[in-house]
């Protein structure tokens, strides 16, 4: 499948006003790329990353997911919590933070893989067997936010969800 | 108005290659028919109203639950997967043997490709009717289908594979036999594509082969499932280029004569395309942003690689818009806009990929969103997701398919296109259809309204989304009647009684270039250092994170039957 040498070199032929689209193209996509440079590594925005292994089938045989919630790190500033997403609910269903707190959230399931969104933050992410998920977040405002799971897991996929109170 | 006929085609197939790639379209119809079948009645239940329970003797009752999910796997498996896959083989081996006006090498390669590919569909529907494999078109483990189902999708994919081996040994044949010339633009484009199926192709296969069928056959107690989505990626992302491109080789290389004009730049239609065989893998993190087990350097790195392979859209956009006001002017059109009605709307194949022209550029600037490393925090599993992509596989693709089979089954047929103003309506009422569902889906999902979950049936769902999940139930439901309209037209088409006048025919559509194909550089026609730098980026982007997850494989999850 190669194809024929030609002894002359030919040029590559662009028309004037595609070479200014193309310069274009590429300028656009380049300030893309940099916004997204800035918003992951200046405006502190977080993904979940690598955090640690875990075996499903013994998951729950010992501390912290044998008992899941709320742990004080220290008071009114900052709190570990522990989920456990099954089929078809999430242990603990309701989660009791302060408003201003730094809140680190551990998510993992014993069965299949689920999602783990809270509704008007920027915590959505995976929960996958064997993995823990995790990300920190900040809830300003006192209130009530669901957490929902947005991958499919089974026939009672739907009915799928807890909430966080946050206290003033 | 009707597709145009001639009685001096360029190239004539043979009989049985008309056949043969017909019974292509046909397996690629019926399955569309099906699983379209669903589409409305998902929309209908996000909006509260179960139709599931008044249709359920279209399936095979085993275990007595037919779901939403079973319906949506089925909507997925045969609109996303069988529809595209079955579609685009047949329209490529059409521009390999006209593209080169040569038959296939070794036609019963292909047969036997093609063939395995119906064995897998077959052995697929058996479990998928039998709520046996309701797992969506994503399977991700450690949720478990029966065997059948993932040995239907082996036999399907490894039949694409095959067909693919008989377009390259044609390819390699004519280029003995026509050693000077550039391989024409139709048949590059095609043949480019089948290669970035079979290297995107290889996670899925490792996924499958390595992982899921030993546990499916309990040779093992566990599976590692973030290594499987990993593996999943490396092929879901690149599937989307599989689908679009065969749409973009339309674009390019048929539009522009169908509208009257011609190809603006030859050079940078073959550019594109290889820069989408060099970008379309090494991007699949993209998809896994919140996984748990992918470092977020590497989903950062793949997040820029994405905004690469926009490149080749954008410039698609320009050859192609420029290739249509060619044209347009050509027939008269004025104005710096105004040319867009000079284009001739009233050729239903024409309107119909026009039309997935525009709907595609929505659905390019919310992967733009979805690509950013940040912005999909918001969008994740989302409504918007599906949003979007039926933008991309369901209106860019999906409606070119259309355009296309409006003058492909009177060219394979030798029949007139049934009632071509109804095929002009078809492409009008779908697209009237998908601006209302899709823009509904998208804002829905920005309130926070999750994908795949029949929300008439969660307690959570907050009053303010109840209007646009009526929205999308009403755009469901149009899109329904445009594409049941295009059903019936090509269905009638292909199987009334009349035929073309004697010695007429409708020719496949192959635009010529303004500029002479020999005058594209060599460099564009030459497989070896686009192959090498493929490999190379692909190494590069995935290699150290794959290595990586493999050594660290812990296969601790059970199945679990959905």
């Amino acid at each position: 499948m190669s194809s024929p040498e030609t002894s002359e070199k030919i040029p590559l032929h662009v028309d004037p006003t595609e070479r200014a689209w193309m310069r274009a193209a590429i300028a656009i996509l380049v300030v893309f790329a940099i916004s997204v440079t800035i918003a992951g590594f200046m405006l502190g925005i977080q993904l979940p990353t690598t955090e640690q292994r875990v075996n499903p089938q013994t998951l729950q045989d010992a501390p912290p997911w044998s008992e899941p919630g709320v742990r004080e790190i220290v008071a009114g500033e900052q709190y570990d919590v522990y989920v456990v997403a099954k089929r078809f609910f999430y242990e603990p269903n309701v989660v009791e933070v302060p408003a201003g707190a730094e809140v680190n959230f551990y998510v993992t399931s014993t069965d299949v893989q689920h999602g783990f969104k809270i509704q008007d933050t920027n915590v959505n992410f995976m929960v996958i067997p064997g993995q823990v998920s995790t990300l920190t977040f900040t809830f300003d405002e006192p209130g009530s936010y669901d957490y929902i799971c947005t991958e499919y897991c089974g026939l009672g996929h739907a009915v799928m969800f807890g909430s966080v109170t946050v206290t003033p | 108005m009707l597709t145009d006929t001639t009685t001096t085609p360029v190239y004539e197939l043979t009989k049985s290659d008309k056949r043969f790639i017909g019974w292509h379209i046909f397996f690629a119809v019926t399955a569309l028919t099906i699983g379209s079948l669903f589409g409305p009645l998902q929309a209908l239940q996000l909006a509260g109203v179960d139709w599931y329970p008044n249709i359920d003797f279209l399936f095979i009752e085993i275990n007595g639950v037919n779901s939403y999910y079973q319906g949506l796997t089925l909507h997925g498996v045969l609109n996303a997967l069988i529809w595209t896959t079955f579609f685009i083989t047949g329209f490529s081996t059409l521009a390999v043997i006209r593209g080169l006006k040569r038959p296939l090498a070794i036609p019963m390669i292909n047969r036997v490709g093609f063939w395995m590919m119906v064995a897998g569909l077959v052995v697929a529907a058996i479990p998928l009717l039998g709520n046996q494999a309701s797992v969506l078109y994503t399977f991700y483990p450690p949720m478990e289908a029966d065997s059948l189902f993932y040995i239907g999708l082996v036999l399907v994919v490894v039949g694409s594979w095959i067909e693919g081996l008989g377009f390259y040994i044609t390819l390699y044949r004519w280029r003995k036999e026509n050693p000077d010339t550039r391989t024409p633009f139709i048949t590059l484009a095609v043949v480019i594509n089948m290669v970035m199926w079979q290297i995107a192709t290889i996670g899925i296969a490792v996924e499958v082969l390595a992982l899921i069928l030993p546990l499916s056959f309990g040779w093992v107690g566990g599976i590692d499932p973030q290594l499987s989505r990993t593996f999943f990626w490396f092929t879901g992302h690149p599937l989307v280029y599989f689908w679009l491109l065969p749409a973009y080789a339309s674009w390019y290389g048929m539009l522009p004569k169908q509208a009257g004009g011609k190809l603006f730049s030859d050079s940078l239609a073959r550019l594109a395309f290889w820069l989408f065989l060099l970008l379309s893998v090494p991007l699949g993190f993209h998809h896994q942003f919140v996984d748990p087990g992918v470092p977020s350097g590497w989903k950062y790195i793949h997040s820029i690689l994405t905004f690469a392979v926009g490149f080749p859209s954008l410039l698609t956009l320009f050859t192609v818009v420029a290739s249509l006001e060619y044209a347009a002017r050509k027939r008269g059109g004025k104005g710096l806009f105004g040319w867009v009605r000079a284009l001739p709307w009233g050729n239903g194949s024409v309107t119909a990929q026009l039309l997935a022209g525009i709907l595609f550029l929505f659905g390019g600037i919310g992967g733009i969103a979805n690509a950013s490393y940040s912005l999909n925090l918001v969008l994740h599993n989302t409504a918007w997701v599906p949003g979007h992509f039926h933008l991309t596989v369901a209106s860019a693709v999906t409606l070119s398919f259309f355009g296309i089979s409006y003058w492909l089954v009177p060219h394979l047929t030798g029949k007139p296109l049934w009632k071509p103003k109804l095929a002009v309506a078809s492409s009008w009422i779908y697209f009237s259809g998908m601006l209302i569902f899709s823009n509904a889906m998208h804002t829905v999902g920005l309130l926070g309204a999750p994908r795949r979950t029949p929300l008439g049936l969660a307690p959570y769902v907050p009053a303010e989304w109840n209007g646009h999940l009526f929205r999308v139930a009403i755009g469901g439901a149009i899109m329904w009647i445009g594409l049941m309209v295009f059903v019936a037209v090509v269905a009638v088409t292909a199987f009334q009684r009349k035929r073309l006048p004697e010695g007429e025919v409708v020719d496949v559509p192959i635009a010529e270039s303004i500029q002479d194909p020999q005058l594209t550089p060599v460099w564009l026609d030459r497989w070896k250092p686009w192959l090498i730098a493929t490999a190379v980026l692909i190494i590069l982007a995935y290699g150290p994170q794959l290595i990586d997850q493999v050594m660290g494989i812990e296969s601790t999850s059970p199945g679990f039957v959905p």
